[in-house]
């Protein structure tokens, strides 16, 4: 195992680094998306909730392989070429944004319907409200199966193997196959996505914690 | 002049019909207190009057504007009109401070130093200062209920709907709120609407009095005429007979 390390520890570097900016990139949009469609579900305009269900169970329910398939290679097909990467990234953020917009909603709808009542009553707009009032206590509700959808966005990258996206699952594959050492280089990549997950369980029991 | 004119309502929830023919003016300065029985309609009809429920049938008027057309500003009527709800519904994640701030700085825009000095006047008007920074979930009730007032009054607004301010609140706690409510009905200017069964707030500070059951307004009398005298209505007298007496 540590000879996996010395021998290739460039392209081990290398996936861990592409694999963590993939990640961070589909987590920030994906909680941006799915927070975005959330509110769009409890709108009381109709058209605002029907394009929401649509677009939460069209991607919640397709495999992820198959959307990062899609961008991959039907894109290229009729508007631009696009790399692994970016083609990865794109299927995650949109895959991940369909099942935090249903947490963040779920977080809404737990929050009292009085809060709401209460700010629209006050003056405040619907968005007002909502971005004030309502969400800040929605996503401390949340935070928990939030850390999961994360968790699971971070693993799930792995898709990125698939479309040549040079992550940390791809140049395992490279270097099992290269050393012939298939063990210890899975075990490696394991260790590596630990490093990447752990931390981020652990941030989020933090937030739990400090703001329950 | 009318502050909050009714012309023959309706609403409907599906089939069944809440509010019935209702046909209701309010001027402006006038306190007027809503009484009946549970199910009867009256926090419906209070909650349409800011939007909170829309009808179906008919005119209602509020400040000048019928809230029936399409092109009504419904958040136009809601600076104008506070709403005082039975649970109080402070913002949860606001301090008390914060709670009366908000809507006066994100829709009036008023200046920070001003709106932070009339906030806190607000807060020793109804004798809560020193709660300023606190959370309402560390408030009494009837602490909550004084802010959820102080909250309404920083919108400056022309009228105010009182939703059973007291039905939620301890005994001991249910004073203070009212004498609160008592101090902004003797300011001539506010136009006031209550839904209460506090009949001793009713004969001090109203008007009048409005009966409703099931869904219709069966009287519509001066304070004078609804206690000293009588309700012309069966219903009316049976009601008031069994709540004057508990």
């Amino acid at each position: 195992m540590i000879a996996i390390f010395q021998n290739y520890g460039g392209l081990l570097l290398q996936g861990f680094g592409q694999t963590l900016l993939c990640s961070i990139i589909a987590l920030f949009f994906s909680l941006i998306i799915g927070s975005m469609f959330a509110i769009f579900e409890t709108t009381p305009v109709k058209f605002l909730r029907v394009i929401a269900r649509i677009y939460i169970e069209v991607f919640r329910n397709i495999p992820l392989l198959v959307i990062t398939m899609f961008f991959f290679v039907v894109i290229p097909m009729f508007v631009a070429k696009i790399s692994g990467f970016a083609a990865g990234t794109i299927g995650l953020t949109i895959y991940t944004s369909a099942f935090i917009a249903e947490t963040v909603r779920a977080g809404i709808q737990s929050v009292d319907p009085g809060q709401m009542e209460g700010a629209r009553a006050n003056g405040l707009s619907f968005w007002q409200a909502m971005r004030y009032i309502v969400l800040p206590q929605a996503f401390r509700y949340v935070i928990p199966p939030l850390g999961n959808q994360f968790i699971n966005l971070v693993k799930n990258s792995s898709v990125l193997a698939f479309v040549a996206g040079f992550d940390l699952m791809y140049q395992g594959n490279v270097i099992a196959s290269d050393s012939l050492s298939t063990m210890s280089t899975y075990v490696c990549i394991g260790l590596l996505y630990l490093v990447i997950t752990l931390p981020l369980s652990y941030w989020m029991r933090y937030l739990e914690k400090k703001l329950a | 002049m009318s502050m909050i004119e009714f012309q023959d309502v309706q609403k409907y929830y599906g089939d069944f019909h809440a509010l019935h023919d209702i046909n209701l003016t309010i001027d402006a300065g006038e306190t007027v207190v809503l009484i009946g029985p549970s199910g009867s309609g009256k926090s419906t009809l209070i909650r349409t009057i800011n939007g909170l429920e829309t009808i179906q049938e008919g005119k209602l008027i509020v400040n000048g504007q019928d809230l029936a057309e399409r092109k009504t500003d419904m958040n136009r009527i809601r600076k104008n009109v506070g709403m005082v709800f039975q649970h109080f519904n402070l913002y949860a994640n606001k301090t008390i401070l914060e709670n009366i701030m908000l809507a006066p700085r994100l829709v009036l825009h008023r200046p920070e130093d001003e709106n932070k000095k009339f906030a806190m006047d607000l807060l020793d008007r109804v004798g809560l200062a020193d709660q300023a920074p606190k959370l309402p979930a560390q408030l009494s009730g009837g602490q909550q209920q004084r802010i959820a007032i102080a909250r309404s009054l920083a919108m400056k607004p022309k009228a105010l709907l009182f939703d059973e301010p007291t039905s939620a609140l301890d005994p001991e706690m249910i004073d203070d709120v009212l004498n609160v409510m008592k101090n902004i009905a003797r300011d001539s200017s506010m136009t006031m609407l209550v839904v209460t069964h506090e009949m001793g707030f009713a004969r001090e500070v109203a008007n009048r009095v409005v009966f409703m059951a099931d869904g219709r307004i069966l009287e519509d009398d001066s304070k004078e005429k609804f206690f000293d005298g009588q309700p012309s209505n069966e219903r009316a007298r049976q009601f008031l007979s069994k709540i004057i007496t508990h």
